[in-house]
């Protein structure tokens, strides 16, 4: 262990270094990217798990749940639930195709899951906008606009994500069958975003009618 | 979406991109920089800087307390200070200091890597801060926030509304900062080791880091939850935390707390891995339950996580969350109580030299023990009844936190100095820095154990007569304490440019930070180094020049 190290009664040596053999160096070690995605994505997971317990809490303490008047709507929901769901099984079809090497199906189902995303985000919107309460009609609309105004957000992120590997992959020879983490990255997260708007449909949306 | 078939030698840096410098600059250390060692230095002089700024708060504070009337600040002013020094002190010193700051310069090093696995990320997360800082110094334009570090509600949405908010947007930005870099570090721990390297063989340091780093990513984000609800309380006319439209205010302390009990292990953990490199270095020994000390990190990590009621006792819970809490914050001093055994039993025959680090390390230890005790007996529910929000506590979490997190800090600067300028800190100058903080410490810490048995309340800028002799005395210890940082300021700035020059192991230790030079090349190594020994094999039958005294520090009583 010993052999390479300078002899410490020299001067620093910065000199004697070949600094673009050992830049090269650098850049030899593997791709984390998508275990430091993960890694992100649990940390991201308990912050939605603080606005579930925080839900739940304070349902326990309420008598009325949700109280008159502020009750969800339910068909637009769940139609824009089977949206998200299914676009889930989309992006993981453009995911097979670019380990094909298939770049233009890749980029079809990358389109049509970022245009389903853009349909889930319209469809929130036309929801607030017609739900005749607002953020601070009552402790239940706190936490029903809070909830889906947070996932909502992320599923924005989500299609920007989406639309920037669109974007790249614009140039040939930016992704092949071995050359995807973006691609696999965007469709983790969009994965994510998906799941947690499965909890939070049962939570703020099913488990109301009981 | 199988990880097994990741391309490997996807470069990371741009391939256009100029190759690196051969050495950096001062001005460097102003710029967005991705090296690790460089982000690392970036974060322990910012983190200094807002140690003076909070340190003049605790002064101003202290010199209002020397008598019980409000004659030297405003009341309002007080509050601002109490929550500002409480808050930059906890998440612009200590954690970015001790994470950030050691953490980045070290683990690399000390596993064998190159730089962090995302070094672009890291300097991002690093940048997160002085705009954090530098929003929590303009929230005093405003007011400045009133309610302490905790924040609790309702007080936290009547007073201070902007400055408030402020708070929070800083607040969120650190811990962002403190997410992005706890995801770095993990990566880097358990994927960029050399080769030749086991977790089991890695220094404590690195275990401390990964324990660290699990925790701050699973407790950051719900203190985030808590503060965004806040702010959409105090500004989007929610009422989360308000009763009388249906929300709950114990609701936001059990989310604070989540946060912020794990929050005291962020500050102590990186410590303790400090310690535990430390500690053999100047006993010459092997450290003592290798094993014992690094999976005693885990269990802190894993029982850290609940315990957190102990700081709700007194909010109306109910008798069974009373006593899971009890029991699980006394069985959480257990592993803490292996490390300390372990390194008592490092030092125990050991061939001890008395260097400055080695000073603080056992100022640390005397004074984390005495910290952690208190810690114990207010973790148990009847005793917290009676000493909740006094100043028994005050007293309490500077000794774990001063006594604990600053004196592990001030050992590791004296430890690590050489590695990262190449130069020597002074020695005299050191243990005069030592002596002004362990006295001024204790002169200000331990009175204030008496003041809050006798029932003086915490976070007052008025108190009643009978305890002024008790706060003078306090007082004067927070004197002492604001003179000991300028001996060390001088020592620092001095020795930077004009210290001795300290070659590449000037302690003759053992990891491998060690085996380049000081400072380090910006790759850290030419030819990456091969584990010949493990990280503490001190005085042990392969007797290679590590074995000899340390060269430096050589002035010391021996
Ligand atoms: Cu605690």
């Amino acid at each position: 262990m010993q052999g390479s190290i300078a002899d410490s009664s020299q001067p620093i040596t910065e000199a004697t270094i070949a600094p673009t053999a050992i830049a090269h160096a650098h850049e030899a070690h593997p791709d984390f990217r998508v275990w430091g995605l993960l890694t992100f994505l649990i940390s991201e997971s308990l912050m939605f798990g603080g606005l579930f317990v925080t839900y739940l809490f304070l349902r326990g303490e309420a008598a009325v749940w949700p109280p008159e008047g502020t009750e969800v709507e339910l068909l637009l929901p769940t139609i824009n639930t089977i949206i998200l769901v299914s676009s889930s099984f989309v992006i993981h079809l453009g995911d097979t195709a670019i380990k094909k090497n298939d770049l233009a199906g890749m980029r079809r189902w990358y389109w049509v899951t970022a245009l389903m995303g853009a349909t889930f985000l319209g469809g929130q919107a036309y929801e607030y906008y017609t739900l005749g309460y607002g953020l601070t009609t009552n402790i239940f609309s706190n936490c029903f606009y809070v909830m889906t105004g947070f996932h909502g957000l992320h599923v924005f992120i989500g299609l920007l994500l989406i639309l920037g590997v669109l974007w790249r992959s614009r140039r040939s020879g930016h992704y092949g069958s071995h050359h995807h983490v973006g691609i696999e990255m965007a469709e983790i997260y969009w994965h994510f975003v998906d799941i947690i708007w499965i909890v939070l449909f049962s939570l703020i949306y099913i488990l109301t009618l009981f | 979406m199988t990880p097994a078939q990741l391309p490997v030698n996807t470069p990371l840096a741009d391939p256009g991109a100029s190759p690196p410098p051969q050495g950096w600059k001062w001005y460097d250390y102003f710029t967005f920089n991705v090296d690790h060692k460089v982000i690392g230095i970036q974060y322990l002089v910012t983190s200094f800087f807002f140690y003076l700024i909070g340190g003049a708060m605790a002064v101003a504070m202290r010199t209002e307390l020397a008598t019980p009337d409000s004659d030297f600040i405003d009341p309002t002013l007080y509050n601002a200070f109490m929550t500002n020094h409480g808050t930059i002190m906890i998440f612009l010193w200590i954690v970015p200091s001790a994470i950030g700051g050691f953490g980045n310069f070290l683990v690399p090093l000390m596993i064998g890597a190159r730089d962090m696995a995302f070094p672009k990320l890291n300097a991002i997360a690093f940048w997160l801060n002085p705009p954090a800082g530098a929003l929590l110094m303009a929230s005093f334009f405003f007011g400045g926030a009133q309610s302490g570090w905790t924040s609790y509600p309702p007080l936290s949405e009547i007073t201070a509304n902007v400055a408030q908010s402020m708070w929070i947007l800083a607040i969120v930005m650190v811990g962002t900062s403190s997410i992005l870099g706890a995801l770095n570090f993990v990566i880097t721990i358990l994927f960029m080791r050399i080769p030749s390297m086991r977790l089991d063989q890695s220094p404590l340091f690195c275990w401390a880091m990964l324990a660290t780093s699990l925790l701050a990513l699973l407790s950051t984000p719900v203190l985030a939850i808590g503060l965004l609800l806040l702010l959409f309380d105090i500004n989007f006319g929610t009422s989360f935390f308000k009763p009388d439209a249906g929300g709950n205010v114990v609701l936001y302390q059990h989310l604070f707390w989540f946060y912020s009990h794990p929050a005291v292990y962020l500050m102590i953990l990186p410590i303790f891995g400090i310690m535990s490199e430390v500690f053999p270095v100047y006993s010459r020994k092997p450290i003592f339950g290798y094993k014992a000390i690094a999976y005693s990190s885990m269990a802190i990590c894993l029982v850290g996580l609940f315990v957190w009621v102990h700081h709700m006792f007194t909010s109306g819970t109910p008798p069974w969350m009373r006593l899971f809490f009890t029991i699980s914050t006394l069985i959480v001093g257990i592993p803490t109580g292996v490390k300390i055994f372990g390194w008592v039993a490092t030092m125990w025959g050991g061939k001890i030299r008395y260097t400055t680090s080695m000073l603080f390390a056992i100022g640390f230890l005397t004074m984390f023990v005495f910290g952690g005790m208190t810690g114990v007996t207010m973790g148990t529910a009847p005793v917290d009844i009676h000493v909740h929000d006094t100043y028994y506590v005050v007293g309490h979490f500077h000794y774990v936190l001063f006594g604990g997190s600053v004196f592990g800090l001030y050992a590791g600067i004296y430890h690590w100095f050489p590695k990262m300028t190449g130069r020597l800190l002074n020695e005299p100058l050191g243990w005069v820095h030592f002596a002004l903080t362990f006295i001024g410490s204790n002169l200000t810490f331990l009175p204030m154990h008496q003041l809050g048995l006798q029932g003086m309340p915490r976070r007052v800028a008025m108190y009643d007569p009978q305890f002024t002799s008790v706060n003078q005395l306090c007082t004067i210890g927070a004197f002492i304490l604001a003179a000991s940082v300028i001996p060390f300021t001088i020592n620092v700035v001095w020795s930077w440019s004009r210290g001795a020059v300290a070659g590449d192991n000037p302690w003759r230790a053992l990891t491998l930070e060690w085996t380049t030079s000081s400072p380090p090349l910006i790759e850290n190594w030419e030819v990456l180094p091969v584990l010949t020994h493990g990280p503490y094999d001190y005085g042990l039958n392969n007797s290679s020049p590590e074995n000899l005294e340390p060269v430096a520090g050589s002035t010391s009583p021996s």
